[in-house]
Parts: structure tokens; C-alpha cells; sequence
């Protein structure tokens, strides 16, 4: 996975799923018909801030609550290229990898960074902003594979044999 | 040393007794549940990886509840897609409108003691109320489950919890897993399982423990679990030993974290907008004015949940402007409360009373508020926006200060 560089979105602790997606938008048909729903309990103006490969800081157990999956995939949608946080909850986090959302445990980042700013993830090693590195970890190996086919899906049709 | 409940049935599962917290397995589930706000989209993720056929039809349950009956206009189509998946791939097991999953579930018996059951639902952790491991999955990984009958798994360190003594009167098992989640945070059981134990928890009905379990994911937890003893065999109607999966207690776990209560410390609580770990006693909150209570969920929407608000409101009448409605979990728990008079407390007390489901506790119907109104529930989540606009103050609490409060017109213990 190559390095990237985008923007800065900031949000705090516990932004729990009905924040990223409430339940009333979850019938629409298509995650692009959902996507300008994203974050509207707490910021509605998001969608229409954030551009492909902005980047997500928050705190600590992102993605909390439901198990929809309309929560990384409508972040996803929005273009983001990844989210930085102290903690990510258990769903989430999977749905997240099997998505194909690259997700970034970090807990240094949060006291320094400023919404709008570049910061920089070179995956599996580290995190660069204003000159600085923050190194982070890097995914156990089935959890990689998954990533690297681009989610859950590209992996069984894999094992299915139809790419 | 011996093992925590969670390591005693994914042995069991994976057939090595070697497996301890920490390591990566793939177990192959006894059940699994999808629910009518998914259907459509595991239906098209297993079309989409290739796969024809579900690998075992018996052991896939297919429950509509979160939008029965439907509320908005297309939510038909997850219906027809529904039964369009179930009819193509010969599924038996599918509930068109007989209540929450989370109820049925363990209700029907398609979770029992030493189980591993996922479904398309966080709180699909209530089935460690009967001793099963039960969590929730998103819908990729369904379809994943549906074609190959198996998942990863990471066995979760545990944190046990004991609790001993005799509750208070007024105090429920609502009340202690609150408690506890606000002592743990909303984080602070992430990745991992709890387990309950001590002579207050042997007391509980399965019930009460259904209540503890689901909330657990509250805490962040992959799932709540409970001993099977002489109740859970009952309710799930298999034979009280380790070969039916009812595992018995180490007591000397590896745990990553003990923690003790005594039952006489809990009081009512109830917590406040707008997250689920910001507890507060309830004595401290009664002057808040309330404009109407919900009495559901897959948290509280049992028969001894709406027989404990029934004595409260017997006779009595819920404040005028206090719209009090009722939502009982399941079919069952419906027509139990109207053999055993409940449902004529609740209509003659002023109840609006609705159908078997998930109802105001996804946000979707029945009873969706405004900004600066104020509702005390007996569900699970007080998230923004979860029950109408941002602006709506949600507090969580058992089904005694629900109906307390609903007749007093404000937040009552």
C-alpha cells in the first residue's frame, strides 16, 4: 500500500455508528443515495467538505454501536482514505478491512493536529504532520490479505474463482 | 489454571483444547441470524462473490423487525428481497412479523448454551443470557459465513464480573449492567468478552441476564456471557451438561480484569443524553419533565419487563401529556401479557400499545420526537438522533422507572 497525503477532518470520542449513517437513511438503495447523510446528527456539512483522500482523526472508540456496514462504506464514499483514531469498536473495525477502508490506531496525533491541515500515512510505519513522525502499527496477516484484495468481497470471489 | 467461559466454547467449536485468548481460529457457526434491514444487501454480496448455495439452510435464521410493519415508502423491497433469498435458497427459518431478533432468537431456540451464533446486529451479544457466543457481523461477512459456514475469530480476553448479596427492591438487572457500563466506559470492554458470575446472577431469571447481555455491547464488548445453570437448560430446553454445552466455572480464568460488586450498592440509574456510559442515579434527575417513555426493545421488552410496569401502573393513570407506549419483544410475550391481564393495565393506564418489534428504538416509527423533547426508555442507545432530531434527550432506564415516570410526568426512581 503506497503513501498518501490529504486533508484533515477532525471529531472527537465515540462516533458511534448512528452518527456516521443514522437509521432512517439505512433504506435508501444505494450507498451513493446515502452518502450525503454521513455524519448529519453531529456535522451535515461534512459531505460536502470532505475530498477523495481526506483523511478522518478522531478519539477513542470510532464507530460504536450498530453493525451496519453503511458506516465505513459511506465514509469510504465520501472519499476518505483512511481514519485515524486512539480506538476503533470491534465491528467497525471489521467491517472497515472487509470494505477495504484502511483503519489507523494512533493515540499522539490527536493533541497536535488542526482540522484543514496535510498529513501523511505511509501504511504499516508511520504517520508524518508538520515535519514530525508518529510511527503506528500494522495489520495481523489474514486481515492484510483482505486489505490487499480490496475487502471481503474481491477475496471470495478470489476463492471462487471468478478474478 | 482453568479456562474463561469464551475459551470453553470456541474449543469446543474448533475441537482443540489448546485455544486461549489471543488467538486467531475459525469456528464454524451453530446459527446465524439476518435481520430485514441487511437482507438485501447479504443477499447481493453472496450473489456478487460467486457463491450458489448456502451452506447449511438449517442453520440460517431470517427475522423482519426493525421495519415491521413498514414505515417508509421502498421498505417493501427488503421484504421481497427477503423472501425472494429464502424461497431461492429453500431457508425454512424466516419471521415475518413475530417480533426482535434478539427475542426470538433465544425464545425459538435458535441459540442455546455453547452456541457460536452471528448475526447482522450489534446486539446479537444478548444470546450470552443462555451461555451462548453470540456477536455481531456486518453484512460482507454474512455473505462470507452464508457461502463458506465459517469465520475468524480472535478469542477475546475476558473481564469477570461478580456480583453478590440481594438487589434492593426497585432495583433490576437494567440498573447493574448500566452501572457497570458507566464504570467501564463505552470502551471499556472493546475487543474483549464479559462474563458475569456470583450468587446475585444465580438468582437472576434468564430474563434478566438476556437484559445484562445485550447491553454489553455498550461497553464495546464482543459478547456477555452467563453460566448455564438449571434455568437456562429449562428455557432452552437441552440437558444441563458440557456435552449440550452447558459449560460450568473455572473460577480461575486468565482474566485481564476481575471486577467485584455487591448487589446492595446498585440503586436505579439511568443514563443520560447522550451517551450510554454518562450514568447518573435517578434520585438525581427527578425534576426533569418527560414528555413520554418507551417500554421495548430487545433490552426490555420481555414479559417480566412489562409485568414490573404493570404493578406500577395498575389502577393508575400516565400523565396527561406523557404518551406512554408499549412494544412487547416478541408474539409470545404479547399474548402472555394479555392472558396474564398486563395489556389491560396498560390500555386502561392510557398506553399506546404497538406491534412485536424493534419500534422506536431504531428511530424508524412509532414515536419519533423533536428537538427539546425528552423521553425515558427502556432500550439500549441514547445515541444522537436515534429516536427523531439531534435535539431529543433520550435517558436509558429499567422498565420500573420507565413506568414510574410515566405516571408522575417526570424522571421518577
Amino acid at each position: 500500500m503506497a503513501t498518501f497525503t490529504g486533508k484533515v477532518f477532525v471529531l472527537g470520542d465515540d462516533i458511534d455508528t448512528d452518527i456516521i449513517i443514522p437509521t432512517e437513511y439505512l433504506a435508501l438503495k444505494t450507498i451513493d443515495d446515502m452518502r450525503q447523510y454521513g455524519f448529519y446528527p453531529l456535522r451535515p456539512e461534512l459531505p460536502s467538505l470532505i475530498s477523495k483522500g481526506d483523511i478522518i482523526v478522531a478519539g477513542n472508540n470510532f464507530g460504536c454501536g450498530s453493525s451496519r456496514e453503511q458506516a465505513p462504506e459511506v465514509i469510504k464514499a465520501l472519499g476518505v482514505s483512511c481514519v485515524i483514531a486512539k480506538s476503533f469498536a470491534r465491528i467497525f473495525y471489521r467491517n472497515s478491512i472487509n470494505n477495504g477502508l484502511l483503519l489507523i490506531e494512533n493515540s499522539d496525533i490527536q493533541d497536535v493536529v488542526k482540522e484543514g491541515d496535510e498529513l501523511t500515512v505511509i501504511p504499516g510505519q508511520e504517520i508524518r504532520y508538520k515535519g514530525v513522525s508518529y510511527k503506528i502499527g500494522s495489520l495481523p496477516d489474514n486481515l492484510m490479505d483482505i486489505l490487499n484484495d480490496g475487502g471481503l468481497v474481491n477475496a471470495m470471489k478470489k476463492r471462487n474463482g471468478l478474478i | 489454571m482453568g479456562a474463561t467461559l469464551i475459551e470453553k466454547i470456541i474449543r469446543r467449536n474448533v475441537h482443540d483444547d489448546s485455544v486461549k485468548a489471543g488467538d486467531i481460529v475459525f469456528v464454524k457457526p451453530d446459527r446465524v441470524m439476518i435481520h430485514d434491514i441487511f437482507i438485501p444487501f447479504v443477499a447481493d454480496k453472496f450473489h456478487e462473490m460467486g457463491f450458489k448455495k448456502v451452506w447449511d439452510t438449517d442453520k440460517v435464521v431470517i427475522i423482519y423487525d426493525h421495519m415491521v410493519p413498514a414505515s417508509q415508502v421502498d421498505d417493501t423491497r427488503h421484504f421481497r428481497r427477503g423472501d425472494e433469498f429464502a424461497k431461492e435458497q429453500g431457508i425454512e427459518h424466516i419471521h415475518r412479523a413475530d417480533g426482535i431478533c434478539h427475542q426470538l432468537m433465544p425464545e425459538l431456540r435458535y441459540a442455546t448454551p455453547g452456541d457460536i451464533v452471528f448475526g447482522t446486529d450489534s446486539h446479537t451479544v444478548t444470546y450470552g443470557g443462555v451461555g451462548a457466543f453470540s456477536t455481531g457481523i456486518g453484512y460482507t461477512e454474512m455473505a462470507g459465513i452464508l457461502g463458506t459456514g465459517e469465520l475468524w475469530i480472535k478469542v477475546p480476553e475476558t473481564i469477570r464480573i461478580n456480583i453478590n448479596g440481594k438487589l434492593r427492591d426497585g432495583v433490576t438487572s437494567k440498573d447493574i449492567i448500566l452501572r457497570i457500563i458507566g464504570d467501564l466506559t463505552a470502551a471499556g470492554a472493546t475487543y474483549k468478552a464479559m462474563e458475569f458470575a456470583g450468587d446475585t446472577v444465580k438468582e437472576m431469571s434468564v430474563a434478566s441476564r438476556l437484559t445484562m447481555a445485550n447491553m454489553t455491547i455498550e461497553a464495546g464488548a464482543k459478547c456477555g456471557l452467563f453460566y448455564p445453570d438449571e434455568k437456562t437448560a429449562e428455557f432452552s430446553g437441552v440437558p444441563l451438561d458440557e456435552e449440550h454445552g452447558c459449560f460450568t466455572d473455572d473460577n480461575d480464568g486468565d482474566y485481564a480484569m476481575v471486577l467485584d460488586y455487591k448487589a446492595e450498592d446498585f440503586v436505579p440509574v439511568a443514563a443520560c443524553p447522550s451517551q450510554v456510559d454518562k450514568i447518573r442515579p435517578v434520585s438525581e434527575l427527578k425534576d426533569i419533565v418527560i414528555d413520554q417513555v418507551f417500554i421495548g426493545s430487545c433490552t426490555n421488552g420481555r414479559l417480566e419487563d412489562l409485568r414490573a410496569a404493570a404493578e406500577i401502573l395498575k389502577g393508575k393513570k400516565v400523565a396527561p401529556y406523557v404518551k406512554l407506549i408499549v412494544t412487547p419483544a416478541s408474539r409470545s410475550v404479547y399474548l402472555d401479557a394479555v392472558h396474564e391481564g398486563i395489556m389491560k393495565i396498560f390500555n386502561e393506564a392510557g398506553a399506546i400499545i404497538m406491534n412485536p418489534g424493534c419500534g422506536l428504538c431504531c428511530g424508524r416509527s412509532g414515536g419519533i420526537l423533536t428537538d427539546g423533547e425528552t423521553v425515558v426508555a427502556t432500550n439500549n442507545r441514547n445515541f444522537l438522533g436515534r429516536m427523531g432530531t439531534s435535539k431529543v434527550n433520550i435517558y436509558l432506564a429499567s422498565p420500573v422507572t420507565a413506568a414510574k415516570s410515566a405516571v408522575a410526568g417526570k424522571i421518577t426512581a
